[in-house]
């Protein structure tokens, strides 16, 4: 037993010298009435079998990536003096949501084949699904896309927000914002050394409305019908009591 | 205080959703309009999503209307047989404008469509109401002027099918108001409004109803015909936030009680001056958003997987 054990840790550096080990914070969120947002706290060890190896300095990239949806892009364009949707672009599959924390520039620690590969930087993580070949200029409406959800807050690249101590230890701190669309969120962790992922590690936190935005959602879905006469009869209510309590007031 | 929104997915502040409510509530007391025409835009303003906007505001109209039409009940100034009659015609346009609206969304130019018609019918009502009232209330305070003639011969005096409107005060055929009653209803379900602000403009000038009627009655057809669009929003579109109507709802019939009130105090002539200078505003803010370049050409579209 003892000399299995042995040979397994002799083994193992030469397969991966370094590996991730991480947690999360919460691995779910409650979306109720007074969510303002979450802050998840992501840390995490790097282990090693062997000596710190010599060479370029050890990097963290942490994404964390909200439930993709389909987008239509339009651009606007002068017709006779109006300003009117001119052309759409449907890109099939975006991430709601998509947060970037690095420990350096991202171009340091990643190289291109690399980002290819594993789909991190922002363009990659909406390319990576495929922009539908229906337009000539299908590039400056993904690059639309990227930048009014980089403007919302909804994408974000944060380099230098992971910090890493004695290349062991790090933490990072990626914020939920309040407009949170419900469904699982991906958070990947990456080990880089001179742009070349080295490990990595996959979680998901689990986004999900509660109590009454539960009930309501649930509501409106499956019972339309009776959802709808229930704003009504709330709306005709609602208005009943104003005008009775208006006229108790006077009198 | 922040309040996550179930169906729209944002997270906006309570304060200024109960004070868009209290505001369009105020002006929907005052004017008996509906104040569809002012909620959507101004929902689109804060971020809530378009399709919920238009659905969830017409469910916030439908209480300042009832709440609306209660204050005008107890003054006798609703004109029940007046109002069924709208509504009969408004129904049958509503459904074809909703036929329509389904149509011209698959085809992706519904957004020029609404803005167009909106500065359309704003701009022209806004600019007929606001060079007639005034015109009225010069006479009003030129001493010694001619009043206008109550009764005047139109061709609504000439059609068959004549009926007795006992509280406007009017015997006249019912084919005009069901034609009214059904353009209103068609406009209003393309346009994702109430229609008051078209039907309030129409019972005066091409029905000839007088002033202090008109408010009460329009009121009492906008909330059947608001219910109705509700509904059918809930029911094809899921696009209904109970929780934003609640609180747009809460703002507006308090609003709105406090509107009726100022309105009754206030002359015919300059609360439709106010009226015609509020629905001018509104087209004229829409033309810039046509005309001027925006400053993000580009905009999005998030499409729910089923």
């Amino acid at each position: 037993m003892i000399r299995l054990l042995a040979f397994l840790v002799m083994i193992t550096p030469a397969f991966a010298q370094e590996t991730v080990v991480a947690g999360l914070s919460q691995t779910r969120v409650s979306i109720t009435a007074q969510f303002q947002g979450s802050e998840i706290l992501i840390y995490g060890a790097v282990k090693r079998n062997a000596p710190e190896p010599e060479g370029p300095p050890l990097e963290v990239i942490i994404t964390a990536e909200g439930p993709a949806m389909p987008v239509t892009v339009r651009s606007k364009d002068r017709r006779f003096g109006l300003w009117v949707n001119t052309s759409a672009v449907k890109i099939d599959r975006a991430p709601s949501f998509y947060a970037i924390a690095t420990t350096a520039p991202l171009a340091q620690v990643l190289t291109d084949t690399e980002d290819l590969r594993h789909r991190i930087s922002i363009p990659r993580a909406i390319r990576a699904v495929g922009v539908a070949a229906e337009n000539l200029d299908a590039p400056s409406f993904t690059e639309a896309l990227i930048r009014i959800r980089q403007a919302s807050g909804a994408y974000g690249l944060r380099e230098g927000a992971v910090t890493l101590s004695q290349d062991t230890l790090f933490r990072a701190d990626v914020a939920l914002p309040a407009n949170l669309t419900e469904g699982d969120y991906r958070v990947r962790i990456f080990l880089t050394r001179g742009g070349e992922v080295i490990d990595s590690l996959e979680n998901t936190i689990n986004v999900r409305k509660e109590g009454l935005e539960r009930w309501l959602t649930n509501l409106a879905h499956d019972q339309p019908l009776i959802y709808g006469l229930l704003s009504l009869l709330i709306a005709v209510v609602a208005g009943w009591a104003a005008s009775a309590g208006f006229r108790f007031l006077r009198a | 205080m922040q309040i996550y929104l179930p169906i729209a997915e944002v997270s906006v502040n309570i304060f200024i959703l109960l004070g868009l409510g209290g505001i369009v509530g105020f002006l929907s007391g005052m004017f008996g309009v509906g104040g569809g025409f002012l909620i959507t835009p101004l929902l689109f303003f804060i971020g809530i999503p378009p399709a919920i906007a238009v659905a969830t505001g017409a469910n916030q109209v439908v209480a300042s209307s009832v709440s609306g039409v209660l204050a005008h009940l107890r003054r006798r100034t609703v004109d029940f047989r007046m109002g069924l009659v709208l509504l009969a015609g408004g129904l049958v346009g509503s459904t074809l404008g909703i036929g329509v609206f389904a149509r011209l969304s698959a085809s992706g130019q519904v957004d020029l469509l609404i803005q167009l018609s909106y500065v359309l019918f704003l701009g022209l009502i806004g600019a007929l109401m606001l060079q007639e009232s005034l015109r009225a209330l010069r006479r009003t305070t030129r001493p010694g002027a001619k009043p206008r003639r109550s009764h005047e011969h139109l061709l609504v005096h000439r059609l068959p099918l004549k009926m007795k409107f006992r509280t406007s005060g009017l015997y006249i055929s019912v084919i005009p108001p069901i034609v009214v009653g059904a353009l209103v209803g068609f406009l209003a379900a393309i346009m994702g409004v109430g229609g008051g602000f078209i039907m309030v403009p129409a019972m005066i000038y091409l029905l000839g109803m007088p002033t202090k009627v008109v408010v009460g009655t329009s009121l009492f057809q906008i909330i059947f015909i608001t219910g109705f669009t509700t509904v059918m929003h809930a029911t094809t579109s899921f696009s209904v936030d109970m929780a934003l109507a609640l609180l747009l709802i809460v703002g507006g019939v308090i609003g709105a009680q406090i509107g009726a009130q100022v309105g009754l105090k206030l002359k015919a002539e300059q609360l439709r001056i106010l009226l015609a200078l509020l629905v001018l505003a509104v087209a004229a803010k829409i033309a810039l958003d046509l005309l001027l370049q925006p400053a993000e050409l580009y905009s999005l579209t998030p499409m729910r997987l089923p």
